[in-house]
């Protein structure tokens, strides 16, 4: 056993770590979901199963899978059979690409026997150089899941939703991509890590020659890009079909949209879809805009390795990503909840209002945002350097 | 490239294994002719779905390869950027990139002054 095998078991015990607690973190999110929407309507929601309700996780797991195996005669059988596998691939290829903490670096060690060199451990699934475009296109994919469910449906209501779901997210995409554009003009990499790494620092700009420094504020995305942020986390929403945004659902006019024909075990894997969608946005907006798993001036890796340097010794750095990656799950859950928050807040689009907003309003705003972004780079480039050649 | 495979495997093979124990393990019931029927809340489903689609999804889809590709040029260039300007290019790239932009937002205008986008 050498260098090459511990890496490719370590890197398949980490893809399968990620994607199982992300698999089970979604009944814990639908209760999440259906505590905090009754206890803002001033209902209490399932509370009976176990302590606080939380035994409902095991239950909604084990009752779709007791459930009869069925197709309607109406349905394409081999497409309608595939389409839920679609649905739950493309998130979790995207989570794959998320770094959730500051990579461990191991120093030369013996195991078994076999020595084996310094080793760097990234807490993410692969690390991409490229995996803003990575996510934007692995993402946009589950259009066709959500097409050919409608489609092999064989059922009226279902084609309708299948169509309204699929213009509705390519509508989106458009502002999705065009407002990253800000971002990558900022940090200048596409790289997850590396925008993290940037956003660790304290705020720093160039003030018309000089360069600012702000010490008690965090450098993250959100303050170079409050437009893009935004504009990024409506996107969102409309992609992952959300409320305001779940027009695919609308009960009153499309019975429940593309999934209308489907149940049991089939559904609950188009539903494990949609709550990974939103768990991938949710670690998107952090790692874009809220400074990944960083929080500068405490939470940094530098200032948390020198504190347990001091106290711990050896473990500093197993330490230091500990605490970091506990950082970037309170961050990711705070923004699960808002995406919870504004479902029990917000009242649904009408469908022409809803294609409206993304075309001609977020975006003509989008691309606002990106030249706005370049012209301020360049002018600060241009005081900064005192010419505009060389 | 391995690792990214693994876990499209692993998602794969998750969802397989799951509606694989429900047809395994679930009870079956004998489908009658109103059950097999597509639901349609209650009307019965006749005649099947039409393959003809409004053509507003079309034009939707159309526009929206076209802005696509656009934006995806964009990004090359926002990352070049900073390379230009330190080089002292800042002002060409600039301008070469506004010809660029100006025909995305006269493509973005013309698209809304000929209701292409009307929804109703």
């Amino acid at each position: 056993m050498g260098q090459d095998t511990m890496e490719t078991l370590i890197n398949g015990t980490k893809i399968l770590v990620i994607f199982l607690s992300m698999g089970s973190l979604v009944p814990f999110l639908v209760w999440a979901e259906r505590r905090t929407l009754a206890l803002m309507q001033s209902r209490l929601g399932p509370n009976r199963t176990g302590p606080l309700g939380l035994l409902q996780i095991l239950a909604d797991l084990v009752k779709p899978l007791m459930k009869e195996d069925f197709a309607g005669q109406a349905t394409h059988k081999g497409l309608f059979y595939l389409a839920p596998l679609l649905a739950i691939i493309p998130p979790a290829l995207v989570f794959g690409a998320i770094p959730f903490s500051h990579p461990l670096i191991l120093p030369s060690f013996e195991f078994l026997g076999y020595a084996f060199g310094p080793y760097t451990f990234y807490f993410q699934g692969f690390n991409l150089n490229v995996g803003v475009v990575f996510a934007l296109g692995v993402s946009s994919l589950s259009a066709y899941a959500l097409l050919i469910a409608g489609w092999s449906s064989g059922n009226k209501y279902s084609l309708l939703g299948a169509l309204r779901a699929a213009a509705q997210t390519i509508s989106y995409e458009l502002a999705l991509s065009l407002a990253l554009v800000g971002l990558i003009l900022v940090f200048n990499t596409l790289d997850f890590l590396e925008m993290v790494k940037i956003q660790s620092g304290p705020l720093t700009f160039s003030f018309f020659g000089s360069e600012k420094t702000i010490p008690f504020l965090p450098g993250w995305g959100i303050f170079y890009q409050p437009v893009g942020a935004f504009l990024l986390f409506i996107s969102f929403l409309a992609e992952s079909n959300r409320v305001p945004f779940d027009l695919p659902e609308a009960e009153g006019e499309l019975v429940a949209g593309y999934h209308t024909e489907y149940g049991g075990i089939k559904l609950i894997l188009f539903y494990i879809g949609e709550y990974a969608h939103i768990m991938v946005a949710s670690a998107l907006m952090v790692t874009f805009y809220f400074g990944g798993y960083t929080f500068y001036p405490f939470l940094t890796e530098d200032s948390l390795n020198g504190l347990f340097q001091a106290r711990m010794g050896e473990w500093a750095g197993l330490l230091t990503s500990l605490a970091l990656f506990i950082t970037f799950l309170v961050k990711f859950f705070l923004f699960l909840f808002v995406f919870m928050w504004i479902r029990a807040t917000l009242p649904r689009f009408r469908y022409d209002q809803l294609m409206d907003l993304g075309w001609k309003t977020l975006l003509p705003w989008a691309f606002g945002n990106a030249v706005v972004t370049a012209v301020v780079i360049f002018i600060f480039d241009f005081f900064k350097r005192g010419s505009f050649f060389g | 490239m391995a690792p990214i495979l693994f876990l499209f495997f692993i998602a794969a093979g998750f969802a397989a294994f799951l509606i694989g124990i429900s047809i395994k393990f679930a009870p079956k019931d004998r489908p009658t002719d109103i059950k097999a029927s597509s639901y349609e809340c209650g009307l019965a489903p006749d005649p099947p779905p039409s393959r003809h689609i409004p053509v507003k999804f079309y034009r939707t889809a159309i526009l929206f390869i076209i802005f696509d590709i656009e934006i995806i040029f964009m990004y090359p260039f926002a990352l070049a950027y900073r390379d230009f300007l330190a080089q002292g290019q800042g002002l060409y790239i600039l301008l070469v990139m506004g010809v660029f932009l100006a025909f995305f937002l006269l493509g973005l205008w013309w698209e809304i002054a000929s209701k292409a986008l009307k929804w109703t």
